[in-house]
């Protein structure tokens, strides 16, 4: 079994209307130090197969799916084999 | 003319757009479950809001692993009309037949109400019977409604007429320049996220999504009689 | 009998651990003697889950059978998931209000969310189909900033559940007040539309017959929620908190479409949903109610999580599940219908005529009991009630006039009290039309639907002024019942019955226990006078935070039929020149009302008084001047008095306003709170015919195209004159202010 975390972001040019609401909460609660928040996701997949595939289906999964590449950037992990 | 009202596991409002055009519109409309369809027997698909799949990973994406898409997708292709409101705006979006991409709410929140639009385009199959610069009121329902596309896809749909209703005073969810309904280039698909079928009787709150859909039914019955 | 790593029967009676899962010494001991023997670690369990308050009522049965609860439309009273009341045409209405506030208190977008799939589950396992969703909310006056977060998760967890399963929330109310600060009250009520052959219970009979098992798989949350929901919040500790059973309304969409289905089959013996108390509960009541038993064998049950034991099997609190008994060969197509909504069901065990709930895991029997000892046999106690020294000093204190400076600004004060403020910014959040049967969108005395196919309508509301049950429960009570079936009269529909939810502090207190008994005793005689008997409710007990006690509030949900859909009317003004008329007379009744509240922060005194031979007699003249065609808007007169109903009659009436004179000492006139009181505008060609029809109506002035509110008094002077822009301003603004504005 192999762990890949696939990390989806908005897309630098794409408004990220909650990650402006929780930057202005996080100045509320004094964290004055706070810039820039951007809100993602974490997809944690678990693939049977060879290691070598993986990177190949993996892309395709993003982009056929799990990502919207109109608004969303993606990177991924690809994480130590699980014992089972 | 006879239209398919396509139903995704989750697509709670099927039964609005099945009343909108059985009772009002009168004409010939089937539901149909998503993996029990053939397409190829109806003249217009509709494509009805509610939450497909439970709006889960993105509202509309998951829509896309149906095996419906791909006759949709084939459908669409021959230029027979295809509209989708709400959450089949989305779907729309997602399956690669309209631009763009849908955020949410600037409120961070479900809203619901009346928007107020303008016909941007009367042009069209869908507006043929309202006219450019008309003000009308249809209700919404959304979380995602945020309907986002690059600067160069806006230019390319205000180019072509493509963006066919806007927001009137208020554009709350965030949309890109107001945007509320576009057509595909073809002209033959649109999505919207005000719902038209629930503005069909004074009743339950206004008739200006009627014209819609005798729109369609003008346009798709012409059509139908020019080739015979 | 039991897993490894479990106590021991003995160990549980030695180390007294029944204490921990919530059972008294006595229960502990009733339990033995049911089944003669020491019950092992799950039979505790299951004992312990089927006698909570929650499940068994063992509080307050003595109180729910004050309740009438038949009438000549009842088909289902109390007892099932929810009560069913005939709507003629072979249709009937379904129904039920439930509490969730135990879960809100702790995780409100979850537990709210959580409280609205239970109800909607509720109504269509008697075999409904959902049609709308009402609501009623009680929160901290917004002051405070867990209070802020508890309202604004709370509206969108109930919001979110309705709008992706797909039912319209069409009315609700929300009040704030700091008795319910950190310890919310979030009540959800379903109603369901059916065909009477489509009536289902839950019901396990027919020895042989299969008990399967569908929807989600059973995990590890919520284990004792129906224990943990009659215990009160501690604020201090920061107490270890359960995992919180979270919702899936596309799951229970998709369930909901299967189970609808599977009623229209021969096959189905019984459904019910798994709620508190899950799996054990369900089994247990079934056969129970059927007279039969159930075999269940656990090793079957579809597991989510690894290693569960029968324990944490039977005491989850999984969502969106139910248990279904089907005629024994006829499995296969049950399981053919839930796959093809992607839904597991598993065939799990068989109807016994022994009477036992007996479950299997890995080969051994780990429970055998009496399934009438956990479903019937729960002790029944009679609380001790004593009469508060409060209610003594306030029935004393005279109804005094209290003094305010500028009225209209006393206006404008009012009209931003977030109970008395428009409630946009929490209906926005839900969708009210999906099924596009929505004739009156939440914002008006009541939601009205109509019934596809029939020119008839269904008028739906959820209502309690707690502040009044407190200073007097029983007047209370029988107010909270005659406000709902006024705002129902308001909208053109006739009262055909109530549900209730009756959410109050411990019932060990025997101050808290007399609040009970005297409001069940005020809502018994309105619901008898009213003719509105209750069909089906829910005991939430244990309401506190610290030990005190939220208000008592014991809500009431009420539906009527619009026997024609041109008789529905609304709260706003229709066109300038229609006449304003008051029916009923206005008396000094300031206790317990908004305006003593914002002026004392606090309330004291006599609740209004309310006189239901009157009441019951203003309501059938108004509902039939109404169904005459003589009335234009109507609304009653609640929180605030006159000038809010006068106000809220003309927001969103597009440039209309009104010239209104009032008789009598201003602020009493304005701001009384005095009840059996409507506000109603007639054409001018109909006054004559209205004034023989409603007795007690006297003319009080005239809708202007002004958009100006005229108020003077007897000598014409004036005491309130302003746009109706200012005060419409003042009280949309009011929430979201309140919400953002505070740091």
């Amino acid at each position: 079994m192999t762990k890949v975390n696939v990390y989806v972001t908005l897309r630098e040019s794409v408004v990220d209307p909650q990650g402006i609401a929780a930057k202005e909460a996080l100045q509320t609660l004094g964290f004055n130090e706070v810039q820039n928040v951007r809100i993602g996701k974490l997809i944690e997949l678990e693939l049977d197969g060879s290691a070598a595939a993986i990177e190949g289906r993996v892309t395709e999964m993003c982009e056929k799916l799990l990502i919207n590449q109109v608004i969303e950037d993606y990177r991924f992990e690809i994480g130590e084999v699980a014992g089972q | 003319m006879k239209f398919a009202v396509l139903t995704f596991p989750g697509s709670s409002c099927d039964l609005d757009m099945f009343h909108a055009i059985n009772d009002i519109v009168k004409a010939d409309v089937e539901c149909l479950w998503h993996t029990e369809v053939d397409l190829s027997l109806f003249d217009a698909v509709l494509i009805p809001t509610g939450a497909a799949y439970g709006d889960y990973l993105r509202p509309g994406a998951l829509a896309k692993s149906s095996s419906v898409i791909s006759q949709l997708q084939e459908f669409a292709a021959s230029g027979k009309p295809v509209l989708g409101v709400g959450n089949g705006f989305q779907i729309l979006v997602e399956a690669g037949l309209l631009p763009g991409a849908f955020l949410m709410n600037t409120s961070l929140k479900f809203r619901s109400g009346q928007a107020k639009l303008s016909v941007q385009n009367a042009e069209t199959i869908f507006t043929s019977e309202y006219e450019t610069g008309q003000e009308i009121t249809l209700p919404f329902a959304h979380a995602y409604g945020n309907y986002y596309v690059d600067a160069e896809t806006l230019a390319q749909l205000k180019d072509n007429k493509r963006i066919v209703f806007t927001y009137v005073d208020g554009n709350e969810d965030g949309s890109t320049d107001a945007i509320a309904g576009v057509l595909n280039e073809q002209g033959n698909v649109l999505g919207m996220m005000p719902l038209p079928e629930r503005a069909v009787e004074a009743i339950i709150g206004g008739t200006d999504g009627l014209p819609l859909f005798q729109s369609i039914l003008k346009n798709g019955s012409e059509q139908h009689v020019s080739q015979a | 009998m039991s897993a490894k790593h479990e106590p021991t029967a003995q160990q549980i009676k030695e180390e007294k651990l029944y204490l921990q899962l919530g059972m008294t010494e006595e229960e502990y001991e009733r339990a033995c003697s049911m089944i003669g023997r020491l019950p092992n670690y799950t039979e505790t369990g299951l004992f312990s889950a089927m006698w909570s308050e929650h499940c068994s009522y063992k509080s307050s049965k003595p109180i729910l059978r004050k309740f009438p609860t038949e009438g000549t439309r009842v088909l289902q009273g109390p007892g099932e998931g929810a009560g069913i009341v005939d709507i003629g045409d072979n249709q009937a209405v379904v129904f039920k209000l439930e509490s969730h506030n135990s879960p809100s208190a702790i995780e409100p977008f979850i537990g709210a969310a959580t409280g609205a799939g239970g109800i909607i589950r509720d109504v269509f396992s008697m075999g409904a189909r959902p049609v709308a969703l009402v609501n009623s909310m009680r929160f901290g006056d917004l002051t405070d900033a867990r209070d802020r977060y508890l309202f604004e998760e709370a509206v969108a967890g109930i919001a979110s559940y309705g709008n992706i399963i797909g039912i319209p929330t069409i009315a609700g109310e929300v009040q704030f007040d700091n008795s319910y600060s950190k310890r919310p009250l979030v009540n959800a009520m379903a109603v369901g539309l059916l065909n009477h052959e489509d009536i289902q219970k839950g019901v396990a009979s027919g020895a042989g017959n299969t008990v399967m098992y569908v929807g989600a798989k059973t995990g590890r949350d919520g284990i004792n929620g129906a224990t943990m929901s009659s215990a009160e919040v501690k604020v201090e500790e920061k107490a270890e908190l359960p995992v919180m059973q979270a919702g899936d309304p596309y799951l229970e969409k998709l369930l909901m479409e299967a189970c609808l289905e599977l009623v229209k089959s021969d096959a189905l013996i019984g459904i019910q949903d798994m709620g508190a108390a899950g799996l054990t509960s369900s089994s247990a009541e079934m056969a129970s109610k059927a007279g039969y038993g159930v075999e269940m064998n656990l090793d079957l049950v579809p597991q989510r999580e690894e290693g569960m034991t029968p324990y944490e099997m039977m005491l989850s609190e999984s969502q969106e599940r139910m248990l279904v008994v089907v005629k024994q060969g006829r499995e296969q197509e049950i399981i053919d219908l839930f796959t093809k909504y992607g839904l597991e069901a598993v065939a799990i065990g068989k109807v016994t005529d022994d009477k036992m709930l007996r479950l299997f895991h890995k080969g051994e029997v780990v429970t055998e009991v009496s399934a009438d000892a956990l479903a019937e046999d729960a002790p029944v106690y009679h609380k001790k009630s004593e009469e508060p020294a409060y209610f003594k000093e306030y029935q004393k204190m005279e109804d005094d006039e209290p003094s305010v400076e500028s009225l209209k600004e006393t206006l404008i004060a009012l009209l931003q009290r977030p109970t008395i403020a428009s409630k946009e910014w929490v209906y926005n959040q839900f969708d009210t039309q999906a099924r596009t049967n929505t004739v009156v969108a939440p914002g008006s005395s009541s939601g009205v639907i109509r019934v596809r196919g029939t020119n008839k309508g269904l008028a739906m509301t959820a209502d309690c002024n707690s502040r009044y049950i407190y200073l007097d429960p029983e007047m209370g009570g029988k107010i909270a019942v005659a406000e709902a079936a006024r705002n129902l009269v308001c909208s053109g529909a006739e009262p055909i019955a109530a549900t209730d939810c009756l959410n109050f502090g411990s019932p060990d207190k025997p101050e808290v226990f007399w609040q009970i008994e005297k409001s069940a005793d005020g809502i018994s005689e309105a619901c008898r006078t009213l003719n509105a008997p209750i069909i089906g409710g829910n005991v939430s007990m244990s309401n506190e935070v610290n030990g005190v006690p939220v208000y008592p509030t014991p809500t009431i949900g009420m539906v009527g039929i619009v026997h024609n859909l041109v008789d529905v009317t609304t709260t706003v003004f229709k066109q300038a020149g229609d006449q304003i008329y008051l029916i009923g007379e206005t008396a000094t009744e300031f206790g317990g009302s908004e305006l003593q509240q914002m002026l004392d922060g606090t309330i004291s005194g006599k609740a209004p008084a309310i006189d239901l031979e009157v009441e019951a007699r203003r309501q059938q003249e108004l509902l039939s001047a109404i169904q005459g065609g003589l009335v234009q808007s109507a609304t009653d007169l609640s929180e605030g008095g006159l000038a809010i109903a006068l106000c809220e009659k003309a927001f969103g009436a597009e440039g209309l306003g009104a010239d209104v004179k009032v008789t009598g000492s201003a602020v009493s006139a304005l701001f009384s709170e005095t009840q059996s009181r409507f506000l109603v505008t007639v054409k001018a060609e109909n006054t004559k015919a209205f004034e023989k029809e409603v007795a007690s109506a006297v003319t009080i002035g005239v809708v202007t195209d002004t958009g100006k509110i005229v108020i003077k008094d007897e000598a014409g002077d004036s005491l309130i004159d302003g746009t109706v822009e200012e005060f419409q301003s003042a009280w949309k603004g009011a929430i979201p202010c309140l919400l953002n504005c505070e740091g």
